[in-house]
């Protein structure tokens, strides 16, 4: 029984949290289940790019392109025109493709660095809209393809075929899709978590925090650049083929710079080099302009869409909140939503119970903050990977 | 042969835009490490400050104040927010970077909220007309951009050679703990990179929304990004090399798109993107773009 215990420990939130997870399509109308479809796309989108970015400290703007790069891939592989594949396989080949095109561009990825990059990868973004809008066979041109459903074994992640009513409640292509992106959403948590704490995981942070000692330590400077290049993009392809399947239809203007610059202020808000950190940031940029849409009417200072005039639309109202997030949070808490909890963690767990039984709400006193601070700071520049 | 001088003429004239944009890339890059996105909105900044005040004021007055107003307000976004940003963190310059993207999407919010689906006119003096220069006719619009973009070219160039400042610039961008210790004030030298920079992005704007651009509308920031390759061609710490860098995005984009005809295997309107593909061509032969310095890395 004892035995138990530890494993209990580790494994108790996570199948808490997946329960909860597995329970809410029960509960929930279709409307949020979008916004928990496009979250969990646009978390495995951000913790690719917080591999990259975060971990390997090199600034991409080049994600939309590599999410395109699987949401167009999918969609021709599995469709007409296109090969018509099955969709499963044309899955599995569309994130192969997008790592394919962050290979293809290695020999830059691998040699230049920082900031550089970011410029560089802007050029993947404009030139990948270029080629969306101009080749009509396989892309649609500028108004995009309907994407074919998911078909796994005779399964359709589709509204019917089968038709599927589960303890009284009817499975639609939302309660269906929402299985599929939890499914895909555990696969990128557990790898890039096993990832970021192995091996590679270390030489990538050594990487970051000085390129010539991490090459003196024995680290392939260049291939471990372009191998975390590679996978970022591969993890950008899934989050593009989940997303083209909640869309169901795919246009080349949605994968534009602006994309880009969301995932990377996800990974930023929530807190570089971290997969948790990369996931809550990725659900508040994904959910507030969806939010703030729906209950516009209900908001001061904001009004509902389409009243025009000069007033605040609920679209610029998130963008707004959403850029002042940026600013602000990197003003304040420069390791982000992630570095923010887990110093609040630390400090409930310091906290001594000196007085009276735990639960009465110490005050935190000038002096005891202090404290807990320095010693908060010394256990962050130890521990790099979350 | 009067199709190759039209676009000749056509990418001087962009490239002197553009470099007036790329210059202020590099000075602030050299003054603080940091890449400004916030362009965009700095030069959306300009142009709207021109369209708005130049029924009052005249367009030389509403230039003026656009120039000055613009300096102003990055100067104190680069005192109050991104000096405030990172600390000693050996990063800072990068978290500064992304700083900025936050405050181009606040700003750029609120102009495009405020600018709506309109074209504004920016009462420019040369209008539309046209000088015909021998076998050619050019926009006066043009011929505008480039003698005041060499004007203030030359200017940004002196101060870089004869100021005070210009000697600190020069010295933090070489060694920025060496010269703080010279006593260079490193934070003043870089708010007035910043002032400067966004001086040079608000008569940047003037030339980029005049004839034969319809005016100015809310995306007119987005061809600030167009710059970026220039800066980054040049290799981001060279002002000479932005300025190459700027001639050459500027004629490969107007020999695309006035040779387009011939090279329609790439598409329609790839004369917008080939700046992009010219920037990845350069840095795969040269990771650190064509004048940068080379530098000994220490640990």
């Amino acid at each position: 029984m004892s035995d138990l215990r530890p494993l209990l420990r580790t494994c108790g939130p996570y199948l808490l949290t997946a329960l909860l997870l597995c329970a809410l399509p029960f509960y929930l109308d279709a409307f949020w289940l979008r916004i928990g479809l496009f979250s969990m796309a646009a978390a495995i989108g951000a913790v690719g790019l917080g591999l990259l970015s975060g971990t390997a400290g090199q600034l991409s703007l080049g994600h939309a392109f590599f999410l395109a790069v699987g949401a167009y891939g999918y969609v021709w592989l599995a469709g007409e025109p296109g090969p018509g594949l099955p969709p499963a396989l044309a899955v599995v080949l569309a994130v192969l493709l997008a790592g394919a095109a962050g290979g293809l561009f290695s020999p830059v990825a691998g040699r230049v660095k920082g900031v550089y990059l970011g410029v560089a990868t802007l050029a993947l973004v404009f030139l990948g809209h270029h080629v969306l809008l101009t080749a009509d066979s396989v892309t649609g041109g500028f108004n995009g393809r309907s994407v074919p459903p998911l078909e796994l074994g005779g399964f359709t992640f589709a509204e019917s075929d089968p038709e599927l009513t589960v303890l009284g409640v009817p499975f639609g292509g939302e309660e269906r899709l929402w299985y599929l992106g939890l499914a895909l959403f555990a696969l990128t948590w557990f790898t890039a978590r096993g990832l970021l704490r192995g091996r590679p995981g270390r030489a990538l942070v050594a990487l970051r925090d000085s390129e010539t000692a991490a090459s003196v330590m024995g680290v392939h400077v260049a291939r471990y650049r372009s191998a975390a290049f590679v996978l970022s993009s591969m993890y950008a392809g899934l989050a593009g083929v989940l997303l083209a399947l909640s869309f169901r239809r795919v246009v080349p203007d949605y994968f534009s710079l602006a994309l880009s610059v969301d995932y990377l202020a996800m990974i930023v808000i929530g807190g570089l080099g971290s997969v948790a950190g990369a996931t809550a940031g990725a659900v508040f940029v994904t959910a507030l302009p969806l939010l703030m849409t729906r209950y516009a009417d209900q908001l001061p200072l904001v009004a509902a869409p389409g009243s025009g005039g000069g007033s605040i639309g609920p679209t610029e109202a998130s963008r707004y909140l959403y850029g002042a997030a940026i600013v602000v949070i990197l003003l304040y808490a420069p390791d982000g939503l992630h570095g923010l909890a887990r110093r609040t963690r630390a400090r409930l767990r310091r906290r001594p119970p000196v007085t009276g039984p735990p639960g009465t709400g110490p005050s935190p006193g000038p002096a005891g903050a202090t404290t807990t601070d320095t010693s908060d700071t010394t256990a962050r520049a130890k521990e790099h990977t979350p | 042969m009067t199709g190759f001088l039209d676009s000749l003429f056509n990418g001087l004239a962009l490239g002197s835009v553009y470099a007036l944009i790329a210059l202020g890339f590099v000075t602030i890059f050299k003054a603080s490490g940091v890449l400004s996105f916030t362009h965009g909105s700095l030069l959306l900044l300009g142009g709207y400050l021109v369209a708005v005040l130049h029924d009052d004021l005249g367009f030389a007055g509403a230039l003026a104040v656009a120039v000055l107003v613009t300096a102003a307000v990055a100067g104190v976004l680069d005192r109050l927010v991104l000096q405030r940003v990172g600390g000693s963190d050996p990063h800072a310059a990068h978290i500064q970077t992304i700083v900025t993207i936050g405050i181009d999407i606040v700003l750029v919010t609120d102009l495009a909220r405020r600018i709506g689906g309109d074209l504004l006119p920016l009462g420019d003096p040369w209008g539309d007309a046209v000088t015909d220069l021998g076998p050619v006719t050019v926009a006066d619009s043009r011929v505008a951009a480039i003698l005041v973009s060499a004007v203030a070219i030359g200017g940004a160039f002196a101060l870089f050679r004869f100021t005070p400042w210009g000697l600190s610039l020069r010295a933090a961008a070489e060694d920025r703990e060496a010269a703080a210790l010279m006593g260079v004030r490193l934070t003043r030298v870089r708010t007035v990179a910043w002032c400067l920079a966004g001086g040079l992005a608000a008569l940047a704007a003037v030339f980029l929304v005049a004839f034969p651009a319809p005016g100015l509308e809310r995306t007119t920031g987005q061809i600030a990004l167009k710059a970026f390759p220039a800066a980054i061609l040049g290799g981001m710490t060279s002002p000479v090399g932005a300025l190459v860098g700027s001639m050459l995005i500027g004629l490969t984009e107007a020999f695309v798109a006035g040779y387009q005809s011939d090279l329609h295997v790439l598409g329609e309107g790839f004369g917008d993107v080939a700046p992009y593909a010219v920037m990845v061509l350069v840095l795969l032969v040269r990771p650190a773009g064509l004048f940068a310095a080379k530098g000994a890395a220490r640990v």
